[in-house]
């Protein structure tokens, strides 16, 4: 295809992201280098309707603003944002490596540094979600494949509900179901056989509460696209692998999974992605006191009473996509090479 | 079909165990839900016993019946949940409509080009899916109000589309490889330009795709809280940020049985439309759906 | 039934509506509100609203994101709203930034129904308006500390023995609630103890952080104290939480907000016992001070700097209307009315009480947001019991540090 076509069929397509995205992501980046301008602190009298009139401290926005005339990006301060204590925490981290007595005590102090702690839960959240959840999706579909065709309708709906229900409402339903007094919290209690086991108490039961919730809710993106691609698996090699005497296993291991590969690949990147960027559970389900995420750092940032950190929460985009990259280049590179495999 | 439903007996039951299963695994909190919906909130968000939500101890005793319509009679009738419904049925339709057209030309464009640069933007597009959004949404803010275009839905519409595009270049990328390319190379043959052979030879095979791709934006566009939240004026409030506006605040009371209400009723929507589309959803992403 | 109760409320201030047009005198201009989204809130909105005529326009944006939006919104050149609704803590950025603009012009013109008291003023010029008042306050089951046999505390040691005599009767398990949950409430605790031992956050004159002493110990340990008689899951409670628990009956004592009072005394969401022996109290003290551990929070109004007088002047005069006294006579239990003329009802009894026996508003300098987020997230840790109070505090402060250099506060 000539070049000038392709842009002419890709112009909106581009524009949009240009304009959306990519013009947004360059001035993220050039915000995380700088930070604010140093704020002129005045001491003045102020009043309120209580207590009366105090001496505290105003910013003197005259003065201040005429700083940031001069300057209209801030300081410039390089990397510093990325590697203080609350980011990448470089100068901790060498202190804690140089004093540290053991392993479990570097582990326990580096584990108290907020990034790294956000890191943590993401990892693992990010790891046991895609493939359980994957894994879930795939076996839903296998399974809903035997069910005759009028009730495939119903059964399609409701397996999608989890993806379905407006994530704030329904994360906030589960959360009371949980409750030592909801339906499933009283269930667990009795199955466990342990009246006052709360799953919100301790930092295993709410990770396991987040990820047992993270599977629930992708599980049915997973199963949608993979039991569409079981449609298109095609039908003479099923019938010659049965002819050949593989049993179903056989069958899955040999026919259905290469067939579906691209597929495969395609919702581990999705997957992935999506769940690295864990958020909406924590905030529904009070869980930030045992488990948070770098979304949820982000959003901390954002979310301040006074001025938005938005340098502190570029910097921490700009490592959540750093730490995407390395997690998805596998994939990718395995992608491309079915790409150049397949056409040029 | 016939192939995978010539099975044994044993493989069928659990089967249809499995599913069943997963039904009430899926579907449970649903169901919870919805007959939660007709209770007092003391009910539905007992710190006593999960029974209250089953027998409405509280709903009798308030209401003199076990079963109430105030959460749907609080949000559709007090506070005019409708109003949100119709923004977000304009954001919905909009913004499917515009992700399709855009990403249906960008996809068909990357999966006809043999340049390098195409690997650059297939790249580049999953990067941009990579980035929070609420990162993102924030930047957007003091430009907008610059610019006088905060507030509207047209704002809300191209910024959800924009943020859309990675995901439906992708699907629609995929999508492409997998028609034959002698569809439309033998109609540039015939001496259609691009563009016509794109509209004679492709567009006709391509809405199984389109509708594919068409849900997950649809999806998208009706659940976003992130973008709506933020760059629209109450007038034009969307479903979501009207739905968290019931949760109540730090220092306020909610009507979380108004929000309860609210999401029960916007699923009868999504099931009328996944039964309808659910044949098409199946056959779109068998036809395509990034065969590599 | 509280949204037929939400609805009366607003039903009467549309009726109110009618007559009431010519009362505002505005001759021209435009009227934009940004607003917090609650009900009392929502209330003046609406009767802002009623000075709409065909020269005068009034929009109103209740929203939860206010405090995301306010900024860039009075950022712009003309400003995107006229008034914006402030608190203690959210007119912060407007003054650092210079986003809205001093009033006294407009108070001495149009500002007679106002009382002193009602004047934000930073050095010596009006920046906003208050109106209302809330504050974490004391909630307790008068017949639970009865059956007991003890008195109603005033000062968290009390609270603390209270509870313990509760715990040992068997009469409750858990009988404590503080909203804990981290983030801002659990920041807020911890602002509320500390206020209460009268020690100052920050080195007079900077934002050198001053908290690691002996005051932010005991505040620390007594915080850490109360967790021992909550339910397991308090790291999880916000005020909304806490409140449903109390509200069922499974709570004897709690320091929650005075604005959720009437929500915590209404038969459609609490229990009768609930109801009828529920006491609002002012905050107890701590460590043997006099002050209570609680911060006063006001709501008021600011007019934003980047439109023009004429607007400014229809903003003003449509908030005076919006504030005028009928409106606090007619609606005494949406909120704890500054306004002259108002007559608190038993649900306001909690924050005036905390008020009255000298209790420190919430700190108003550039920094105390940068704090709080930092409070909220490294107090977690602490209130779990799996951190000392000199780790936390090393925490807080390195974590504060950081970011208050990257705010340009600190070098």
């Amino acid at each position: 295809m000539p070049h000038s076509t392709f842009f002419r069929f890709m112009f909106p397509s581009l524009l949009a992201m240009l304009l959306f995205i990519a013009l947004p992501i360059v001035s993220i980046v050039v915000q995380s280098l700088f930070i604010e301008h140093e704020q002129v602190i005045v001491t003045s009298e102020t009043c309120q309707p209580f207590g009366g009139c105090t001496s505290t401290s105003t910013v003197d926005s005259a003065a201040t603003a005429q700083l940031r005339a001069e300057e209209p990006l801030g300081r410039f301060n390089g990397l510093g944002t990325y590697i203080d204590r609350n980011h990448l925490a470089f100068g901790e981290l060498r202190d804690i490596l140089t004093t540290s007595d053991g392993f479990t005590d570097a582990v326990s102090r580096i584990y108290n540094l907020p990034l790294y702690r956000a890191l943590a839960f993401t990892v693992t959240y990010c790891a046991l979600v895609t493939p359980l959840a994957m894994m879930l999706g795939l076996l839903i579909a296998l399974a809903v494949n035997t069910v005759p065709q009028m009730l495939k309708g119903p059964v399609i709906f409701f397996s999608l509900v989890p993806m379905l229900i407006t994530p704030l409402v329904g994360s906030l339903i589960l959360f009371w179901m949980l409750n030592s007094e909801g339906i499933l919290g009283a269930a667990i209690q009795n199955v466990f056989n342990d009246p006052g086991l709360s799953t919100r108490s301790s930092a295993p039961l709410t990770w396991a509460m987040l990820i047992v919730y993270g599977i629930w809710t992708n599980a049915p993106f997973s199963f949608i696209v993979f039991y569409a691609g079981l449609q298109a698996v095609p039908r003479d090699t099923v019938e010659a692998a049965m002819i050949d005497g593989a049993s179903r296993i056989e069958r899955i291991r040999y026919v259905v999974l290469p067939s579906l590969k691209p597929l495969i690949l395609f919702v581990l990147l999705v997957q992935l992605m999506d769940n690295f960027r864990v958020f909406e559970p924590i905030i529904s389900f009070n869980a930030a006191a045992n488990a948070t995420s770098l979304s949820y750092q982000i959003y901390s940032s954002l979310n301040t009473q006074t001025s938005q950190l938005f340098g502190s929460a570029a910097a921490t985009s700009v490592i959540t996509i750093g730490f995407i990259a390395v997690l998805i280049v596998p994939v990718l590179l395995r992608v491309a090479r079915e790409l150049s495999t397949g056409r040029g | 079909m016939d192939a995978f439903s010539r099975r044994s007996p044993v493989i069928r039951a659990t089967a249809t165990g499995f599913v069943l299963l997963w039904l009430l695994i899926a579907a449970f909190p649903f169901v919870w839900t919805v007959w939660g919906s007709f209770k007092v909130e003391p009910d539905f968000f007992s710190r006593d016993t999960w029974w209250h939500a089953i027998l409405g101890t509280n709903t009798a005793r308030l209401t003199g019946d076990a079963f109430t319509g105030d959460g749907y009679y609080g949000a559709w009738v007090t506070t005019q949940f409708w109003r949100s419904t119709l923004n977000t049925a304009i954001i919905t339709v909009c913004v499917v409509v515009i992700s399709l057209s855009f990403g249906t030309l960008g996809g068909y464009a990357l999966a006809r080009s043999t340049a390098r640069y195409r690997f650059v933007i297939l790249i580049a597009a999953l990067f941009f899916r990579a980035m929070p959004d609420i990162t993102l949404v924030s930047g957007y803010l003091l430009p907008f109000f610059q610019l006088n275009i905060w507030g509207y839905l047209p704002t809300a519409i191209i910024v959800l589309v924009a943020l859309n595009q990675p995901f439906t270049l992708w699907m629609m990328y995929s999508f492409f490889q997998g028609i034959p390319r002698d569809l439309d190379e033998s109609a540039l043959v015939d001496g259609c330009t691009r563009f016509q052979a794109f509209r004679l030879a492709i567009v006709p095979v391509m809405w199984p795709g389109v509708i594919t791709t068409g849900l997950f934006a649809f999806l998208l566009a009706y659940n976003d809280f992130s973008v709506t939240g933020l760059v629209l004026s109450e007038r034009n409030q969307t479903m979501v940020p009207k739905i968290a506006s019931y949760l109540g605040q730090i220092q306020s009371e909610g009507n979380v049985m108004f929000a309860v209400a609210a999401v029960v009723s916007i699923t009868i929507p999504i099931f009328l439309l996944v039964m309808f589309f659910q044949r098409y959803l199946v056959s779109g992403l068998t036809a395509g759906a990034v065969k590599g | 039934m509280t949204f037929h109760r939400t609805t009366l409320v607003s039903l009467a201030a549309l009726l109110i509506a009618g007559p009431a047009l010519a009362e505002c005198g505005i001759e021209a201009g435009s009227v934009r509100i940004l607003s917090n989204d609650f009900e009392a809130l929502r209330l003046v909105n609406s009767e802002a609203a009623t000075c709409a005529s065909e020269t005068v326009t009034v929009e109103s944006n209740a929203t939860s994101e206010h405090k995301n939006i306010q900024v860039p919104a009075l950022t712009g050149n003309p400003a995107e709203y006229t008034i914006a609704m402030v608190a203690n803590n959210s007119i912060v950025p407007l003054l650092n930034d210079g986003l809205i603009r001093p009033l006294d012009d407009l108070v001495a013109e149009y500002g007679q129904q106002l009382q002193p008291n009602q004047l934000i003023k930073i050095d010596g010029k009006t920046m906003a308006i208050a109106f209302m008042a809330n504050s974490q306050h004391l909630f307790f089951r008068r017949d639970v500390l009865e059956q007991a046999g003890v008195e109603p505390p005033t000062t968290w040691e009390g609270v603390l023995d209270a509870a313990k005599a509760i715990k040992d009767q068997g009469i409750m398990e858990h009988p404590l609630g503080a909203s804990n949950a981290t983030g801002w409430d659990l920041a807020a605790e911890f602002v509320n103890m500390y206020l209460g031992t009268g020690a100052e956050f920050f080195a007079p004159g900077t934002a050198e952080l001053a908290i690691d002493n002996e005051q932010g110990r005991a505040t620390l340990q007594m915080m850490r104290d109360l967790t021992q008689y909550m339910a397991p899951e308090y790291v999880t409670f916000n005020a909304n939480t806490m409140g449903a628990v109390y509200q069922s009956g499974n709570m004897a004592i709690m320091q929650q907000w005075g604005s959720l009072a009437g929500a915590t005394i209404d038969p459609a969401k609490s229990t009768p016992e609930v109801v009828e022996n529920t006491v609002f109290a002012p905050s107890p003290t701590i460590g043997g001070g006099t002050t209570p551990a609680a911060a006063l929070w006001w709501d008021g109004f600011t007019i934003a700097q980047n439109i023009s007088d004429e607007d400014a002047e229809a903003s003003f005069r449509a908030m005076m209307h919006a504030i005028r006294p009928e409106v606090a006579a007619e609606h005494p239990q949406v909120a704890t009315w500054l306004i002259a003329g108002y007559e608190p009802g038993p649900t306001a009894a909690g924050v005036i009480g905390t008020a009255m026996s000298g209790a420190r508003p919430y700190p108003m300098v550039p920094y105390m947001g940068l704090l709080h987020e930092t409070l909220g997230n490294e107090l977690a840790d602490f209130i779990k019991g799996s951190e000392d109070a000199d780790k936390a505090l090393a925490d807080i402060t390195a974590s504060y540090t950081a970011a208050a250099q990257q705010a340009g506060f600190l070098q």
